[in-house]
């Protein structure tokens, strides 16, 4: 579903990412590791139009997304869960899943809500209190819900479980693998790698803007080396 | 002191013109909320917009009033041509630019104003122009009164957008999320347009207004948008309601005042409350704490 080859991007003159290759088919979820500054927000960035490509290659469902613009990118169903939530803070829970469905979507928005609500029952208790006096965990369910409502066909979840408590982080990977269940891919991009790997089929690791391993959950586990120096467990 | 029946047609004039000032500081906000810039080309804008007013009163015998539909929307596409080519392409990115730029843009407009149609002040005579209405023993003159009911009918289509419209949802989502916005596909750049074309669809609205009871001439934005500034600030910067309400108290502040110091001093009670504002409440009257 989602091809990258030899992809190279940045900021201005700087170089993060160094040459990417990966693919994520559909119905996977692929966990991709690597420790702050391995360049993994930024290669979400780069997959969803924010951040231009230097050079390579971005393949989405067989359509060359390199150089498309993050409207595009939104419109053909590859959807960003982003760091740090990005939830619209002075707009009410409603309205941030309305705009979810901003651009794709519209037709089913009411039908969504409802289903972001079934998800999120703390959501629908919520929905005239503005975004910003939700609590973090609150916040990431609605960033998910918004992402949901965009109908993605490869959702990128970046560092989901960051902040939360260690009963919402278990609720968050349980909607995951319930999420992928469905059908839905899955690319996951997290610290905590215990968990991520628990549910993904693959896993990429990540370091300095490099892939330095791909493989199942099982082989990255059963080297030590590579956990040790990347991974720190 | 002054007897209720002086001060009465007093409040009643101030909250007329605080109506127009509203519409012009909502423009204002707007368009500062969004793109986090003050529009110093605001007050040159409305200028462009009352002399297109005046002309097409003088070339067409159009009625003020009549070019609404001509004015509303020509502003709003001059707006967005203006920050999609122009602000935004001039920017790169550093709103430092954006304010030099319309710095620039202002002083351009008020001079080539001045080129074409020399400094001479200008007005219009319409049939109603000296016709007043009684409104509990006040006399109010109907433009003012058309002035005050446009203006309030504009803004509340204007607030009822910003409420209801998945457009006016992604104009307040940008001003406090690009990055977010951006990741629900919203195009930042045609939003960033919208609103500005949107804010000076207000100041055509104004003009439409203004000029049955005003003048024109290269200058006239000035005093406005110092006002309008005021405003913005008094209810708290990138604040709808706070314009709203901003616009009625300097509106009443500047009349009664007026009645009070005279007319040339009646400006002192707006700019008392203005530091007033900046000294105790930065965040305005509708502000949010940052």
């Amino acid at each position: 579903m989602l091809e990258i080859r030899g992809l190279r991007g940045g900021y201005g003159q700087v170089e993060v990412l160094r040459g990417i290759s990966m693919s994520i088919g559909a119905g996977e979820i692929v966990a991709v590791l690597g420790s702050n500054g391995a360049g993994k927000s930024t290669l979400n960035n780069t997959l969803c139009g924010i951040v231009p490509a230097f050079s390579g290659q971005v393949r989405f469902d067989g359509h060359d997304v390199t150089r498309s613009r993050y409207t595009d990118i939104v419109a053909a169903g590859l959807i960003q869960v982003p760091e740090g939530r990005r939830i619209f803070p002075n707009l009410t829970v409603l309205e941030n899943l309305a705009l979810g469905s901003y651009l794709r979507g519209r037709a089913k928005r009411e039908q969504n809500i409802e289903r972001v609500f079934a998800i999120f029952p703390r959501l629908g208790e919520r929905v005239a209190q503005r975004a910003g006096t939700l609590s973090g965990g609150e916040q990431q369910m609605l960033a998910i819900g918004r992402g949901l409502m965009g109908e993605p066909r490869l959702l990128i979840l970046d560092e989901p479980s960051l902040g939360l408590s260690p009963l919402l982080v278990e609720e968050v990977f349980d909607l995951i693998r319930r999420l992928n269940d469905e059908g839905l891919t899955i690319l996951l991009v997290e610290q905590n790698v215990g968990q991520s790997l628990a549910i993904a089929g693959r896993a990429f690791v990540m370091e300095n803007g490099a892939i330095v391993f791909t493989g199942t959950p099982g082989e990255l586990l059963a080297n030590s080396d590579l956990k040790r120096a990347y991974l720190g467990i | 002191m002054l007897e209720l029946s002086i001060l009465f047609p007093s409040v009643l004039n101030g909250l007329t013109t605080g109506a127009v000032y509203a519409l012009i500081a909502l423009g204002l906000t707007l368009i500062y909320g969004v793109l986090h810039i003050i529009n110093f080309a605001h007050g040159a804008l409305l200028m462009i917009a009352l002399y297109g007013v005046y002309f097409l009163h003088q070339s067409l015998g159009l009625d003020p009033y009549a070019s609404l539909p001509v004015m509303v929307p020509a502003m709003f596409a001059l707006g967005y041509g203006l920050q999609r080519f122009v602000i935004g392409r001039a920017s790169h990115g550093k709103d430092e630019n954006i304010l030099l730029v319309t710095l620039g843009l202002a002083i351009v407009m008020e001079n080539l104003a001045l080129y074409l149609w020399r400094s001479d002040t200008r007005t219009i005579e319409t049939a109603y122009t000296f016709t007043t209405v009684g409104i509990l023993g006040a006399m109010i003159s109907i433009p003012k009164l058309a002035a005050f009911a446009g203006a309030l009918a504009v803004c509340a289509v204007l607030l009822l957008l910003l409420a209801k419209t998945d457009l006016g949802r992604a104009i307040r989502a940008i001003a406090k999320e690009r990055h977010g916005a951006k990741l629900v596909g919203i195009d930042v750049e045609h939003v960033f347009a919208m609103s500005f074309g949107i804010g000076l669809a207000c100041l055509g609205a104004a003009a439409c207004f203004l000029l049955p009871a005003y003048y024109v001439n290269p200058q006239v934005g000035n005093g406005f948008v110092l006002i309008a500034f005021t405003i913005v600030v008094l209810g708290g910067m990138g604040s709808f309601a706070g314009a709203l309400a901003g616009g009625f108290i300097i509106g009443v502040v500047e009349s009664v005042g007026g009645l009070w110091l005279g007319e040339s001093l009646g400006q002192i009670g707006i700019f008392l409350i203005f530091i007033a504002v900046l000294l105790f409440r930065p965040q305005g009257l509708f502000g949010a704490r940052t």
